[in-house]
């Protein structure tokens, strides 16, 4: 039997789709998309086959976030492999990427593998470890890069702890450059930013908040970029939040280095007006920034400077978040609005939908080198299915994700995932919650 | 008549002057005033808030702001409890709003609170019924210590319109001049700081003070010169190499003080650190209203005590 | 502001002789104004205070001492929920330990505003005696409290209120009853 998506908008930037049409999964992958406009004839669907209408709806590869915190192992009280999966399902996203700032950190194989069979035995979609740059994360010694890759990381990052060290960063992404892994910096100089909480500037200035000024993290973007070109090793830089980073990686790869960088809807979206309020919610790292950093991110997007939106799903328990605004934890949870927020660009026309296809599905895939990201014939059939005009309020006691910790509690957005397929299973149905769990033949 | 009413306290928290309008601001002086006559009784006490609870909550010591607070309160014949906490709720694994069951369910009608973390009393404020007043909250506000400062200035000199006041120090890490830049660019008063610039906060100019990194500049011609306790512990060797040095280009001395207007008003938020940020001379000097600040310290808590209590109308005789 | 539905209890000429009346009572009451004191209770007290130390010094020809009381601090209805009135300054230049004391208030009504005028009294000292002289007595008292000297005695409804106006606040001195006013107005 066969797997029949009737007459949606299908949108694939790899092969140029944007039009009505149905797709055919057989076996768990993509058979045969069959566009009316170019002459396909339209096949019946058999007796056994199963018929999704898909009317008025739009159809994209699945989501994949290439930024997200699972907490496990570790943090199981803010976070599971179980629950955080869930919420990317619900979220319309199909692969996470999830980093390496866990207890015990991911700086061995071991880990990975542990990761890897917790989300196989739990996880409803695909699980992308990626590895530690550092043992333990203390930036001092490198991780067990190649057993790391060889367990299933795609990539290395000490997300959430800055490597301070710059030798030790130049030794990392030769040693990466080795196995062919990218090295993923989360650019922050530790001693720029001083115990900030927040983006320094006015508002820190008014709110007695220690600031984190924007070239903690420009004076890092622009070390690292530096470092890539000599090492000549493929570097990402994670949530790029400031104009002056978007302009160095912008001059970067004008000169040719081989950096690609993401940015979150948060930082799309939100400026440091809003830590007025005293949500601990809106406390994130790197901070919210200023309406003219916001912008920039916007210029940078459209004009291909940063090549993915990703979320730094960062979940977070009660008691890390209801404290004092300088104690509380950073971080958002962010999988289950990734879609609603940066649908907004696109509605608001600073993307047109296929830009925003390739910055959700199609350059994550590309940029951690996995599959994904593509509806070609062949591929395993995760795809998403949107109502582009839904809108609908977000609450965060209905999240999946155990992390209720958004700032964007309350907001109206427009655009939903209404289903969810792994390898052509349906995992998220929009009245019909969480559906399957993944089984082994399908986690890669 | 409405529209009059309307023109008296409504507020159930004093959390800091920058919201404050110019006439909220005058009123609370005008209360303190009235107040300080309590002060010089042979019975020092009014029944005003009797069966009243007011709860101190300190989570940083200060045996100054709170003793303040505390004679306000028995002035008024409140039940003051003092709860001195050196932990913050998260180093107890407790959240905020664990931290604001407990106390409403001690029937707390105010609650006067410090703490080391911006932002805090606008937090409990939110869930409390009971009025906040904030007693410092990190580096953001200390809007009672303005407002005996601005009681204290208006008393001497019967204004604030036009003065002009130099605030001189650590600004970047002073909660007593952020509040009293807002108060007295509020009031009608130009404002000016001095320091060198690792204290001057950036994007500070646009609170609408001017900046200064010479002393001498900096007083020229000022009625009133607000010194800044210089916190040696934490600020020395990172934002300012020596105390030695610091005396020297930004230490108020007699010497500096030959720019300022012969009038002018020396005031200090206390303690003092003789020779460092302010000569012995110029300290106990005739210019220096310091301990004017402590008496009125206690009037402006007994006005705002008052007024968060059940606030007031203009314009309405008993 | 001024009430449509009010009638003048007293004129100017009527409040002059009250207060003259007044003080003849006082002088004579003490035979003389030697040691007393006049306290006025805020706001129309403290200038029919003065204007009582006038006439008592044009009679008996020695000057004598007035002082201010606010008495909003001692007031029993200062609630949650409710505003409260402005505090002003309370003045009394004088030690009142062993002095013959002279409460001046414009309105008798339900004594608790010399209640608290009587406690904030007691907060400065001992005095002798303490006499209560008012402009008006309306009636309806909740305590046991009785003026000493009353100007007029006016019957009143308990809706209804007393005004007194007074050529210190910028007005003629008049008393006026006012009837509650019309559902339309606030």
């Amino acid at each position: 039997m066969a797997l029949l998506i009737r007459g949606g908008c299908i949108v694939d930037p790899t092969q140029g789709i944007h039009e009505v049409g149905d797709i055919w999964i057989d076996k768990g992958r993509i058979h045969r998309i069959v566009l009316p406009s170019r002459g396909d004839s339209a096949a019946a669907p058999g007796p056994k086959d199963e018929v999704i209408e898909a009317k008025g709806l739009t159809v994209i590869p699945g989501i994949v976030d290439m930024h997200v915190h699972l907490r496990e192992p570790g943090y199981e009280y803010k976070e599971t492999i179980a629950t955080g999966t869930r919420a990317a399902a619900a979220g319309g996203v199909t692969t996470v990427a999830c980093m390496a700032n866990t207890k015990p950190a991911n700086d061995q194989g071991a880990v990975c593998q542990f990761i890897l069979a917790k989300a196989q035995k739990e996880g409803v979609v695909r699980v992308r470890p990626i590895g530690a740059i550092s043992r333990g994360l203390e930036g001092a010694e490198l991780a067990e890069i190649g057993e790391l890759k060889e367990s299933g990381a795609v990539a290395i990052s000490d997300d959430g702890r800055p490597v301070a060290d710059s030798l030790l960063m130049r030794r990392a992404m030769e040693y990466a450059r080795t196995f062919g892994l990218p090295v993923i910096s989360h650019c922050e100089d530790p001693h720029l930013a001083a115990n900030g909480v927040m983006n320094e500037g006015l508002v820190s200035l008014e709110l007695g908040l220690r600031g984190i000024p924007r070239i903690a993290e420009e004076v890092m973007v622009a070390r690292d970029l530096l470092l890539a070109e000599w090492t000549g090793c493929r570097l990402h830089i994670a949530h790029v939040s400031s104009a002056g980073s978007v302009r160095l990686i912008r001059e970067a790869k004008e000169r040719g280095v081989a950096v690609t960088a993401e940015v979150t809807p948060h930082h799309l979206i939100l400026t440091d007006e809003a830590v007025r309020r005293w949500d601990t919610n809106t406390k994130v790292n790197p901070p919210l920034r200023s309406p003219k950093d916001v912008e920039a991110l916007h210029q940078g997007l459209a004009d291909g400077t940063l090549d993915a939106i990703a979320t730094d799903h960062a979940p977070h328990g009660r008691v890390d978040k209801e404290v004092e605004y300088e104690l509380a934890a950073f971080g958002i949870s962010g999988l289950e609005t990734l879609l609603g927020l940066s649908l907004m660009l696109v509605h608001q026309g600073t993307l047109s939908l296929e830009d925003w296809v390739r910055k959700v599905s199609c350059n994550p895939a590309k940029i951690l080198n996995i599959p994904g990201g593509t509806l070609k014939p062949g591929v395993p059939a995760d795809l998403t299915i949107i109502n582009m005009e839904r809108s609908w309020r977000v609450d965060p006691e209905a999240f999946f994700s155990k992390g209720r910790n958004t700032p964007f509690h309350g907001w109206t957005l427009r655009g939903k995932a209404v289903m969810t397929f792994i390898g052509g299973r349906k995992v998220f149905h929009e009245s019909e919650g969480i559906l399957a769990t993944t089984d082994a033949s399908v986690c890669l | 008549m409405d529209r009059v009413a309307q023109k008296g306290w409504w507020r159930k928290d004093l959390l800091g002057i920058q919201d404050l309008s110019r006439e909220e601001i005058e009123i609370i002086l005008d209360t303190a005033e009235s107040f300080k006559e309590i002060s010089t009784r042979e019975i020092k006490k009014v029944p005003t808030l009797r069966g009243k609870t007011i709860v101190h909550l300190f989570y940083e010591p200060s045996t100054r702001t709170r003793t303040s607070f505390e004679i306000a309160a028995k002035r008024l014949s409140a039940d003051a409890v003092n709860i001195s906490v050196s932990t913050s709720s998260v180093v107890k694994g407790e959240t905020l709003l664990d931290t604001a069951r407990n106390l409403q369910a001690m029937e707390l009608d105010v609650l006067v609170i410090r703490h080391a973390a911006a932002g805090t009393p606008h937090m409990l404020a939110e869930v409390l019924p009971a009025s906040v007043i904030n007693a410092g909250d990190g580096f953001r506000e200390h809007p009672t210590q303005a407002l005996l400062d601005m009681l204290t200035v208006r008393e001497r000199r019967g204004t604030l319109e036009g003065l002009r006041l130099t605030i001189v120090g650590d600004i970047a890490h002073s909660r007593v001049a952020r509040s009293n830049i807002y108060g007295f660019r509020t009031m009608g008063a130009k404002v000016r700081v001095v320091g060198p610039a690792t204290m001057i906060p950036v994007g500070v100019e646009e609170l609408g003070v001017e900046v200064f990194y010479d002393l001498k500049e900096g007083i020229r011609e000022a009625d009133v010169i607000m010194m800044l306790r210089i916190q040696k512990e934490r600020l020395q060797g990172a934002f300012f190499p020596s105390e030695r040095e610091y005396a020297r280009f930004f230490g108020l001395t007699l010497e500096a003080l030959k720019e300022a207007r012969p009038d002018v008003l020396i005031m200090h938020p206390g303690p003092m650190n003789r020779g460092v940020e302010i000569a012995p001379e110029v300290a106990d000097g005739p210019y220096s209203v310091i301990l004017d600040q402590v008496t009125n310290g206690v009037a402006v808590r007994m006005a705002v005590l008052y007024l968060l209590t059940g606030g007031a109308r203009i314009g309405v005789a008993h | 502001m001024e009430p449509r539905n009010s009638k003048k209890v007293l004129n100017a000429q009527g409040m002059r002789r009250a207060l003259r009346r007044m003080a003849s009572e006082i002088v004579e009451r003490h035979g003389g104004a030697e040691g007393l004191a006049m306290v006025g209770i805020r706001t129309a007290g403290v200038f029919l205070a003065q204007r009582l130390a006038r006439e008592l010094e044009q009679m008996e020809g020695s000057s004598l001492e007035t002082g201010i009381i606010d008495v909003t601090l001692y007031r029993d209805d200062l609630k949650r929920g409710r505003r409260h009135p402005l505090v002003q300054k309370t003045e009394i230049p004088f030690n009142v330990d062993d002095r013959k004391i002279i409460l001046v208030d414009d309105v008798l009504f339900t004594g608790r505003t010399t209640r608290a005028a009587l406690d904030a009294l007691m907060d400065f000292g001992r005095p002798a005696l303490v006499q209560l002289a008012v402009l008006v007595d309306r009636g309806h008292r909740e305590l046991p409290i009785r003026a000493d000297y009353v100007g007029i005695s006016v019957h009143t409804e308990r809706e209804e209120s007393i005004i007194v106006h007074m050529e210190e606040m910028g007005l003629e001195d008049e008393v006026l009853l006012v009837r509650p006013q019309s559902a339309e107005s606030p």
